[in-house]
């Protein structure tokens, strides 16, 4: 089974399982860790806000306007924030490391 | 005690499936007022996904949240609702005819027998700065919202964020203000285009500045502010300012529902899945806020959460009342009410 690693927001990591075709945001939110995806991953806010480790950025499809646009209402957005209602998980990125972003 | 609104019953939240509740509830007789955090109808419907496409309401194969919101106003409107929009629900006091009375933030004071809650994922508020010395510098030195524009007349102003709101609060202000920043995390703005030109001529005139970056750091003596950092991957830059206005768009949270004595589980209401009463009698709650076993956060589900929760309502606000179900196809006297008949 694929993986994931996340970083909570007390610093503690978790490894999940993770499925084929779901964002990573279902993953994170149906392993119980805390993320709001407020509007249920259609990109339409910036509560499902995510750090992705440097090492895995180049492997991700970069994000589009419409989520740069939604960043706008992120804090402590770095060059590495995501919003991971946009990360589509796939073979890949088994193994990917994403710390939850401060909530706001 | 005139100005206490009677009504039969009191919705909290104007989205989908409080605006459907005016329906249901209209075809039982009972008429509604609706209390709504926001400046608008529609709910997160509006708020959040208004051009967004939604598939899965029944026999309306497509539709975005803003036509969701048009065609329910269009459907409700035989029962003319009235709404109270801008306003958060704030307390509820139970009343000795046994009616409750609800008063909202901006003093609004409501009566009926019923208190539905369809507040979804709670109500809209505005994202608080999350930086240290922020709380105690709010409505002081720092603000989320503009109640009067000559409160900031000859400020040295510090606005940040990068939407309509930091874009028109930017226009406006800067003739009143003695300096004006805009602080905003790329130069890149999702405001109107017209607004965003205007600011850059401003810039270019030099009548105001533009800094790229996120404030880090607030600075002076709380409640007084004297400056903020701004950082960004070149450095940091520290900006002389006595007001700062924060634009960072609206969140939900549950607000003063909370205090209210009811049986909340993850901030989610538990209801009785028959009659969708909380525990406490008279007040229910349906849609996305409510949780019991199986519940799915639906738009359909909440529309059927609110025609079973209106069978009880009626109870409450016509006890000596009979209850006949009728379907709106069959019955002349519903469709006199939808005036169709």
């Amino acid at each position: 089974m694929a993986k994931i690693h996340v970083t909570d927001r007390e610093g503690q990591d978790h490894e999940l399982e993770a499925t084929k075709g779901w964002s990573v945001m279902e993953i994170v939110r149906e392993n119980d860790l805390p993320i709001e995806a407020a509007c249920g991953g259609c990109c339409a806010c910036a509560t499902c806000h995510v750090y992705v480790d440097e090492a895995w950025l180049p492997k991700l499809k970069a994000a589009d306007d419409e989520e740069d646009r939604m960043l706008d209402e992120a804090y402590q957005v770095q060059e590495n924030s995501r919003l991971s209602c946009q990360i589509n998980f796939s073979d890949e990125l088994d193994g990917l490391k994403i710390t939850l972003a401060p909530e706001f | 005690m005139s100005d206490i609104i009677q009504t039969d019953m009191i919705i909290i939240g104007a989205g989908p499936v409080g605006l459907f509740t005016v329906f249901e509830a209209g075809l039982l007789n009972m008429s509604c007022h609706l209390v709504d955090n926001l400046d608008k109808i529609g709910g997160q419907c509006a708020e959040l996904y208004p051009d967004k496409p939604i598939y899965d309401i029944p026999a309306v194969p497509h539709c975005t949240g803003q036509q969701l919101t048009d065609l329910l106003m269009q459907q409700i409107e035989p029962f003319n609702p009235v709404f109270h929009l801008n306003q958060q629900a704030e307390a509820v006091e139970r009343q000795d005819d046994g009616k409750w009375r609800l008063t909202t933030s901006i003093g609004t004071v409501l009566e009926a027998p019923a208190i539905v809650i369809a507040a979804g994922a709670g109500s809209f508020v505005p994202r608080r700065l999350p930086l240290a010395g922020a709380e105690e510098r709010e409505g002081q030195s720092l603000h989320y919202v503009v109640r009067r524009m000559e409160d900031f007349r000859g400020k040295s102003i510090v606005i940040a964020g990068g939407g309509d709101s930091a874009l028109d609060w930017t226009l406006n202000l800067q003739p009143l203000a003695s300096s004006l920043a805009l602080v905003h995390r790329r130069d890149d703005f999702r405001a109107a285009p017209d607004s965003v030109s205007k600011m850059r001529e401003l810039v270019a005139a030099d009548d105001m500045a533009l800094h790229i970056g996120q404030i880090t750091e607030l600075h002076g003596s709380a409640p007084e502010l004297e400056a903020v950092t701004i950082k960004n991957p070149d450095g940091e830059t520290v900006v002389p300012c006595d007001t700062l206005l924060a634009f960072y768009g609206l969140k939900m949270e549950l607000g003063p529902i909370a205090d209210w004595g009811l049986n909340l589980e993850k901030n989610l209401i538990d209801v009785n899945t028959e009659t969708f009463e909380t525990n406490v009698e008279g007040i229910f709650a349906i849609g996305d806020i409510i949780t019991y076993p199986g519940k799915l956060k639906l738009i359909l589900s909440g529309f059927h959460e609110s025609a079973l929760m209106c069978q009880k309502a009626f109870k409450y606000c016509f006890p000596d009342d009979k209850l006949v179900f009728r379907y709106t196809t069959s019955s002349t006297d519903l469709q006199k009410k939808l005036g169709v008949a």
